[in-house]
């Protein structure tokens, strides 16, 4: 039995439901969390062996042979997104000692964080598609719970918005597996691949699939589909808000990711068009939707849809190289979000807003800060030598190599938007005089205290990896190539679910 | 030489460390580091003069053709030199000129992080290294131009700069890419020698467009060269070191770099004498107008930068040498002009040349600096910017070019003449004049001077021996550029001959216009409001157009209206579902469909009861309708023999309906706030959506491709699992694991719930209210328009529309109440009487919400 695979979802289910036996004790709640998110990367990381050594680790629930029970997978793109997840976990967890306020200790959110993982995780390694449903529900409810914590008007609005919306695409989602049920008679992946690829009807399988492209465009906040995720994404705390963007979204895309290589891959000209455009658009309006914003964690969260479209760009493409590109953006793209709202996190603890017109003058006070908050920003705006320059590298490589030249410029285009929307940070907040009238005794008189050293941690952590990625890109550049290579060739993944036998 | 470069940035991170104890003395140990790599490099000068090119292999990702392999070869070799040379000048001044500043570890840090990339610009093989530390020194430019940061024009600057040069960068990466792809390799070296292949591309003039526009912007040639003369924002050794005497040439290096590849088209020569010619007049036309020293200084810079894009456009072998020969000069006196400009600002008080005067006396040693540094910036013998200057007018005559060339050449030569006196004699002769008292305008300390001493004195040096300095470092430099042996020599004499006559003309002709200069600057003032509409212009549209576009989309799309946000995304599934349907599918399917009369009548009820919860007017009456709807689908179920799901159905219709009943008294008043236009408009997008589905299921209806699992699990539920009901055994042991998530999720809809109905929000509702409704930026309101609930909003809205009068609305939602909510709720009422005090109104306000989500839950699960 591989047991590497089941123990990333197995762990935050039962973190999850071991804090919620510990309701009232708080302490108890914390200790819980920081062990189960290391439980959980070091699982993940022992998975990601595994997968490397094996390339993909099977295991079937209840013992019930593929197609007729429900089967765990892990290739390369699931074992990386759980390490991934394994690593935001630790963050946050380390980061929520010091961030959670004690009554949002006490509804829950050790819990809800947990539980979101368990979703996360079963969503990254679930080879069933009814079973990614379920994932997606947990998902979706536990971010609910999350985002509502606090009960202030403006987070009501959004996370009514958030749960609308998403409910909104898990119907057609649940439409879409419906039907393919009826065609193929089976949920599971591989199989499901295998019967597609005998199948005739190929229009109605196009049908299909754009259900599918347009249920997980909700999720991964592609255009024009992504409205839930700027009017929600600012309002909750901001370590659940950190989770959200590294995780949340690139489950969607993940999802993508996972039916457009292995089951939707016989008409590539008609669905993957269908992605180009979306991805091109995406990252437009993602951009200019963070231009018009003056809010810290607005800009940030308008980014994350810009981003979405680089990454959809490497599956729309569907190259090597593109999909090389896609999944090492993937990587870049969760550490790097994460810590740019931890950073907003920190810099609202020491001036109170997160108002761009109200922050400033934290270069000259907090220079260290101001570095950190320079290695993911810069990187997301893909300057050289850091984690997003060679993500965006291969994209556009990949661009160039495949002639799509309006997307490559757009991807251009978009990257300089993007570093405009980062330096309009830097200025305003870390550059610019603290404007009159506002409160900056935390800032220049804050002392470093236990609290404030817990907020650094992840921070310091994550802008490590960021480095790394950059100045040492190779393993984790081979880490995608192993990855793409397998996605595009969907038969080894069949071979291991199935057993060969099919 | 990868080492060379590491040590640099070392050096630049324990500068911190080392400032705290030794504070502005840091500077000077600091520039040890690139004195010592000066040295390392001159002694590669008689190597590389012999034509040795030494390559230090070394791998970096290797997997994207990445490698941090360096390259020493002339051309790279006399970079070196400069950064390196020039670069331990600079950290020495900037320790005297920054002294005391609080902020001068972090310039340092900067500086040399800086000076650490442009080194690894120019030694790099590999294209993208390359563009790793072009775009590094893009930043670390845009850090020094904005060191005084508190101020809004540096700020400003700064970002012009670096959104100008990082716009050109990412054309030059996406140049460099089809370069790349085109050439096949990555490595400079390797590429050398398919220029047949590449000028013969179909791709090519992309290619090239991308990779001028990078060099342009970098090298601020027309029309990019606006940001330059703002950049003189950043302290004064920043735009002497980086402004004039290396970043800068970052894109002429480039140039130079694919001079031997790219050399040989046609469009490379006209595109870089023409934007070359134009960039050098509107540089020294500019110049002439400035009366700011550093102004003045940044614009004879574009000018120099402009003409070495010429020399590299002829491509001549004289012009091979003429460029090298040029770009040291320029180097080496510009840095010093720069570092000297910047002790009469540090010492005087000013740099407006029209504001100083007759400081000689206090300054006599820089006075001679930059007499002697402006010499050469006019090309006066026996200094080494003559011999360049000869050498320029020589391969200009000796390319085939259109007269207007000449012109431009020779309007700039005149100007810069002029230029170079107002620089040396202005600020030095006639009366005095400064901002500060005569008595404490002294001679700056030592480590300010070094720098200009020592680049004078190599100025000096190189034109009296311009044949040493000529094989040893501007003639290898030349070759790399031709990409062959390149015949000739540096010499300050060419005899009598047309070069040396227009040299005299244009020194003549500079000087009598230096005499009017201030009569001429006035009359140029006429073109002032041509110039206004220059480039920047552009550059401002630009930015202004950004945040235009960004707003009106975002108005547009992310406009707040959850409404809009539902039907867009309908619409799109309805859309794009629907055309792949229609152009990818025969539309097709079995109509044969027999209906018996109680299905009929089953399904008219469910039609009919979901039309009344749409038009219905009350809230229990609704309910009341989705509950048969509800019922209606079991009745359905039951049909087609699934009891189970039957049963199933009608106990989650029923609590559904029992809760909905529960809290309706809590909700607040039913109200109607759509008009009829948009209701219709809402049907519609309902009914297409109910369409798509039905024809959906139509045609899928009887096609089966494949036999389904469901069979096995028929065969195996006994024998196997040990279950007589399928159903159970499916949810129970085939699909265990979907029953836990979905444990999970009511699990979690619980705890949600539980938060949602206990949490105190440490803020009062309302405090931010518009966080979640408007994306746009916030708006200021009145206190009189800041809207507290639900009835507010709706009032307002019918206010808007005129609908009612302001007022009105209390009363109407009294009455409602009367008509519609047939559930006694005294507190609540009683609240709403009295509600004329805001803190009641918050109250009931709080119940709102909590009864609104608790309903929303409910329906979920």
């Amino acid at each position: 039995m591989s047991f590497e695979v089941a123990l990333p979802i197995l762990i935050p289910l039962l973190t999850g439901a071991l804090c919620v036996m510990f309701w009232r004790y708080n302490a108890i709640q914390r200790a819980l969390s920081l062990v189960g998110s290391f439980a959980l990367l070091a699982t993940s990381i022992w998975l990601m062996i595994s997968v490397y050594n094996d390339g993909h680790v099977v295991m079937y629930m209840g013992n019930w042979e593929a197609p007729f029970g429900i089967t765990l997978v892990a290739d390369m793109l699931s074992a990386i997104m759980v390490v991934l997840t394994g690593m935001m976990a630790v963050a946050i967890a380390i980061y929520s000692l010091s961030s959670a306020s004690p009554s949002h200790e006490r509804f829950g959110y050790y819990p809800l964080m947990h539980l979101l993982l368990a979703g996360v995780a079963g969503s990254f390694l679930t080879g069933d598609i009814f079973n990614l449903y379920v994932w997606f529900e947990v998902m979706l409810i536990a971010s609910f719970a999350l985002l509502i914590l606090g009960g202030e008007r403006a987070q009501m609005e959004g996370a009514v918005k958030y749960v609308t919306l998403n409910l909104l695409s898990s119907a057609i989602f649940l439409s879409a597996i419906g039907l393919l049920y009826g065609l193929v008679g089976t949920l599971n992946m591989a199989d499901i691949a295998v019967k597609l690829g005998e199948a005739e009807n190929a229009g109605l399988i196009d049908v299909i699939a754009v259900m599918f492209l347009i249920a997980f465009g909700i999720k991964a906040a592609a255009f024009p589909l992504f409205f839930w995720l700027p009017a929600s994404y600012h309002t909750g705390p901001v370590a659940v808000s950190a989770l959200f963007a590294g995780l949340l979204t690139k489950v969607g895309v993940y999802a993508l990711f996972r039916v457009f290589t292995l089951i939707f891959n016989q008409n590539v000209d008609f669905t993957h068009e269908i992605l180009l455009w979306m991805a091109g658009f995406t990252m437009l309006t993602g951009v200019l939707g963070a231009a018009a914003q003056f809010e810290f964690r607005r800009i940030l969260s308008f980014h994350i849809v810009s981003q979405i479209g680089y990454m959809i760009l490497g599956l729309a493409l569907f190259t090597p190289l593109a999909l090389i590109g896609g999944v090492f953006y993937i990587m870049h793209h969760i550490i790097v979000k994460t810590n740019l709202f931890l950073i907003s996190g920190i810099t609202h603890r020491l001036l109170g807003t997160y108002d761009l017109k109200k922050l400033g003058g934290i270069y000259k006070s907090r220079p260290f800060l101001s570095i950190l908050f320079l290695i993911p920003a810069l990187s997301l705006a893909g300057v050289p030598p850091l984690s997003g320059f060679f993500a965006k590298f291969i994209i556009i490589r990949a661009g160039v190599e495949a002639d799509a030249w309006v997307i490559t410029g757009i991807a251009l285009l978009v990257g300089l938007l993007t570093l405009y929307s980062m330096i309009k940070i830097w200025a305003e907040v870390f550059w610019k005089k603290l404007p009159k009238g506002q409160d900056d005794t935390a800032l220049v008189e804050g002392k470093t205290s236990a609290s404030t050293v817990v907020l650094y941690i992840p921070v310091v952590l994550l802008a490590v990896c960021t480095l790394f990625i950059g100045l040492n890109g190779q393993p984790i550049y081979e880490f995608a190539e192993y990855s793409a290579a397998q996605l595009l060739n969907p038969q080894g993944y069949i071979d291991a679910v199935l057993g060969g036998a099919q | 030489m990868q080492l060379a470069v590491l040590v640099i940035y070392l050096a630049a991170l324990i500068t911190p460390w080392l400032f705290v104890q030794h504070q502005h003395r840091t500077a000077y140990i600091m520039a040890l580091v690139p004195a010592v790599l000066t040295i390392w490099f001159a002694t590669h000068i008689p190597l590389v003069a012999g034509g040795e090119v030494l390559i230090h292999e070394y791998q970096w990702i290797p997997g994207l053709d990445i490698s941090l392999t360096m390259v020493l070869d002339g051309l790279s070799l006399m970079f070196a030199l400069l950064i390196c040379g020039i670069g331990t000048l600079i950290v020495l001044y900037a320790g005297a000129y920054l002294k005391g500043n609080p902020a001068q570890n972090r310039f340092l840090v900067i500086l040399l992080a800086f000076m650490g990339s442009m080194l690894g610009l120019v030694l790099a093989d590999n294209l993208i290294t390359l563009f790793v530390f072009w775009e590094l020194t893009s930043i670390t430019s845009y850090m020094l131009i904005g060191f005084n940061h508190q101020s809004a024009e540096a700020r400003k600057a700064a970002l012009q700069g670096l959104i100008v040069t990082v716009a050109g960068g990412l054309a030059l990466l996406c140049g460099l890419v089809m370069l790349a792809s085109i050439a096949g390799s990555y490595s400079i070296q390797e590429i050398l020698g398919s220029s047949e292949a590449l000028t013969e591309h179909p791709l090519f003039v992309g290619m090239l467009i991308c990779l001028l526009l990078g060099a342009f912007t970098k090298s601020a040639q027309f029309p990019f060269h606006f940001w330059l003369p703002n950049a003189m924002a950043a302290p004064t050794p920043v735009s002497a070191y980086l402004h004039s005497a290396t970043m800068v040439k970052a894109g002429i290096y480039l140039l130079a770099r694919l001079q031997p590849e790219l050399g040989e088209s046609g469009l490379w020569t006209i595109l870089l004498s023409s934007f070359g010619a134009m960039t050098m007049l509107t540089g020294a036309f500019m110049a002439v107008r400035s009366t700011d020293l550093k102004k003045l200084l940044a614009y004879s810079t574009i000018m120099a930068l402009g003409t070495l894009t010429l020399l590299i456009g002829i491509g001549t072998e004289t012009a091979m040498i003429a460029f090298a020969a040029y770009l040291l000069a320029h180097s080496l006196y510009k840095g010093a002009l720069f570092m000297l400009a910047g002790i009469v600002d540090h010492e005087a008080g000013s740099r407006d040349v029209t504001l100083l005067g007759g400081l000689r006396k206090n300054l006599p040693l820089t006075a001679i600096l930059v007499a002697v540094a402006a010499l050469s910036l006019a090309g006066i013998p026996p200094l080494f910017g003559f011999v360049a200057k000869e050498l320029l007018l020589e391969s200009m005559l000796g390319g085939a070019f259109h007269s207007f060339i000449y012109v431009f050449v020779m309007v700039a030569s005149i100007f810069v003449v002029t230029v170079a006196s107002v620089i040396a004699l202005r600020p030095f002769f006639g009366t005095f004049k400064a901002p500060k008292e005569k008595e404490k305008i002294h001679e700056p300390p030592i480590a300010m001077l070094a720098g200009p001493v020592v680049l004078v004195f190599l100025s000096l040096v190189a034109g009296i021996i311009p044949g040493t300095v000529g094989s040893w470092v501007t003639l290898p430099a030349s070759t790399a550029v031709a990409g062959g042996v390149v015949e000739g020599y540096l010499a300050l004499w060419h005899g009598l001959n047309l070069p040396l006559l227009l040299s005299g003309i244009s020194i003549a002709v500079g000087l009598v216009l230096f005499k009017y200069w201030d009569a001429f600057r006035s009359r140029l003032q006429v073109l002032d409001p041509i110039i206004a509409r220059g480039p920047e212009r552009g550059y401002f549209w630009f930015m202004d157009a950004i945040v235009w576009v960004a707003e009106w989309q975002t108005r547009i799309l992310q406009n707040g209206s959850m409404r809009n946000y539902l039907r867009t995304i309908v619409l799109v599934f309805v859309g794009l579902t629907g055309y792949t349907l229609l152009t990818r599918y025969q539309l097709h399917w079995n109509w044969d469909v027999n209906l018996y009369f109680h299905e009929l009548v089953t399904v008219g009820i469910l039609v009919a009861a979901a039309i009344a919860a749409c038009i219905t007017h009350s809230r229990l009456g609704s309910v009341a309708a989705m509950g048969a709807v509800g019922f209606s689908v079991a009745l359905i179920f039951i049909l087609f023999s699934a009891p189970d799901l039957g049963i199933t159905q009608i106990l989650v219709e029923t609590l559904t309906v029992i809760l909905l009943v529960l809290v309706l008294f809590r909700l607040p008043s039913f109200s109607n706030i759509s008009t009829t236009r948009e209701r219709i408009r809402d049907a519609i997008v309902a009914l297409l959506v109910g369409v798509l589905i039905m024809f959906l299921i139509m045609i899928t209806i009887d096609v089966q491709l494949f036999e389904p699992i469901s069979g096995y699990m028929i065969e195996n539920s006994y024998t196997l699992a040990h279950g007589r009901n399928i159903v159970n055994v499916i949810l129970v042991d085939y699909r265990a694991l979907d029953t836990l998530g979905e444990i999970f999720v009511l699990a979690l809809a619980a705890m949600g719930v539980y938060a949602m109905i206990k949490f105190n929000p440490a803020t009062s509702p309302g405090s931010n209210h518009y966080a979640g409704t408007l994306i746009l930026g916030e708006k200021k309101l009145a206190e009189k328009d800041i809207i507290h609930s639900l009835e507010e909003i709706h009032q307002k809205m019918l206010e808007d529309q005129n609908i009612i009068s302001a007022g009105a609305m209390k009363d109407r939602n009294d009455n409602d109440d009367d008509d519609e909510d047939d559930s006694p709720n005294s507190s609540y009422d009683e609240d709403r009487d009295h509600d004329d005090s805001q803190a009641a109104k918050r109250k009931a306000e709080e119940h709102d919400d909590d009864a609104e989500n608790e309903d929303k839950e409910g329906k979920k699960s």
